[in-house]
């Protein structure tokens, strides 16, 4: 049973289990992974200290802000650039995101000519040490299935318009190979410092969803609970 | 494949959307750490997910599926302990600490192995086919690149392979392939002339074209 329940009226609360303002039961599956917590912690498998440290990481440590300084750092320094294409994993590790969905970096250049973009048919496959936990979209059904034969359309939908010269990439990430777009670095930049370019740098546009814009929205900034664009 | 709608990205997306995300999440992590099944296994799982019931609902509910099906076939809890949602008696395996969560989630190392493992039976350039099967367990080679022929783009190394590690926890070293395949090889004449999806193969899936 899905937890969708549609709200008329505006508020910036995040849903919880509360029986709050809304006075709702808690749901189906709300129950279900309560009590299947409560099963698994009196068998003693799994420690709920532990289960919050999981939780504090992804929601609030690990997120798109790393793959900017990534990014960033390719734009103003030509040997790290050079490093992250040829070793991505390896240059990645030396900005220290590393970890689980990680292991295996390759990065891929957009071009003037070549417009690189990442979907997991499969499944929701994503570099999370660079990019935080994938976005709902992501992991959806329309963007899964349509990337692939239609990518030109689904970027369309995200406002980027391709001109019919450039070559567009699609890569399925169907093994534990994860795949992170370096964007092109947009005219106008220039003087700018590594924290500022970083600020351009959206988590879409690492997709490859999205183009980096000179004068972008804060969309990379930490946590990632302020800012998931 | 088609009929599926807009992609609608929601602005400014939380991480998690409800608290119960949170705690599957984490349980399904945490769970996964007690070693009795690997990832592979962990998205086969899921794949058993009824098509109609999978479509139908949310992400962490498929998560959630999944973790409720391994948790009883790979013996950390009874079915009937499932059912009631009571434990019977302790896990017997020890729970990841919160002290040790940092170290559990920088791993370096996960599905590569050493490449002199296994000489690679194909390298860049070459063309090969994606056969035509259509194993009922686990595989990574979607439908749609199924007897293709593609390019070699490039030899990613030796990893664990993915089919036989689900199916039983062998890891079998095999070499993985980023393979392209051009847009009209893949959907026809009506495809982007310039359009090319790139799928990483494992040498099992391909033979020469």
């Amino acid at each position: 049973m899905s937890d969708h329940h549609r709200h008329d009226h505006d508020h910036d609360h995040e849903h919880d289990d509360r029986p709050g303002p809304h006075g709702a039961p808690l749901t189906d599956v709300q129950l279900r992974v309560r009590a299947l917590e409560s099963l698994l912690v009196d068998k003693g498998l799994v420690d709920p200290k532990a289960l919050d440290a999981l939780i504090d990481t992804y929601e609030t440590k690990v997120g798109p802000r790393n793959g900017a300084l990534v990014v960033a750092k390719a734009w103003v320094d030509p040997a790290f650039k050079q490093r992250l294409l040829a070793d991505s994993t390896a240059a990645i590790a030396e900005l220290g995101y590393i970890g689980r969905q990680g292991e295996d970096m390759v990065v891929l250049e957009n071009t003037p000519k070549v417009h690189n973009v990442v979907v997991c048919t499969l499944c929701s496959c994503y570099p999370w040490p660079v990019l935080g936990l994938p976005p709902v979209w992501y992991k959806s059904g329309p963007y899964r299935a349509r990337t692939v034969i239609d990518p030109r359309g689904v970027l369309r939908e995200f406002g980027v318009d391709l001109a019919d010269d450039v070559e567009v990439r699609v890569w399925d990430s169907t093994a534990e190979l994860r795949y992170l777009v370096l964007p092109e670095r947009p005219a106008g930049t220039e003087g700018m410092t590594e924290e500022q370019l970083a600020e351009l740098v959206t988590r879409d546009s690492m997709i490859g969803v999205a183009v980096v814009r000179a004068t972008g929205r804060r969309g990379a900034g930490a946590p990632p609970s302020e800012a998931s664009r | 494949m088609h009929g599926f709608g807009p992609v609608n990205p929601e602005p400014n997306e939380p991480v998690f959307h409800h608290e119960w995300e949170r705690r599957a999440f984490a349980l399904n992590l945490a769970a996964g750490f007690l070693g009795r099944w690997n990832i592979d296994m962990g998205r086969y799982a899921r794949e058993h997910m009824p098509p109609a019931e999978y479509l139908a609902t949310t992400y962490y509910e498929h998560w959630l599926y999944g973790l409720e099906r391994l948790l009883v076939q790979k013996g950390l809890v009874t079915a009937s302990e499932l059912d009631a949602m009571r434990a019977d008696g302790p896990g017997g395996v020890k729970a990841l600490s919160p002290a040790d969560v940092p170290k559990a989630l920088r791993n370096r190392r996960a599905a590569r192995m050493d490449d002199d493992l296994v000489v690679p039976r194909f390298k860049a350039g070459d063309r090969v086919r994606t056969k035509n099967e259509h194993p009922t367990g686990h595989t990574r080679l979607p439908r749609y690149a199924r007897d293709k022929v593609g390019v070699v783009d490039r030899d990613h190394g030796v990893f664990i392979f993915a089919d036989e590690h689900a199916a039983s926890g062998q890891k079998i070293p095999q070499h993985c392939y980023a393979v392209r395949f051009e847009g009209r090889e893949l959907w026809g004449p009506h495809a982007g002339p310039r359009d090319a999806v790139f799928v990483d193969c494992f040498e099992p899936y391909l033979e020469p074209a």
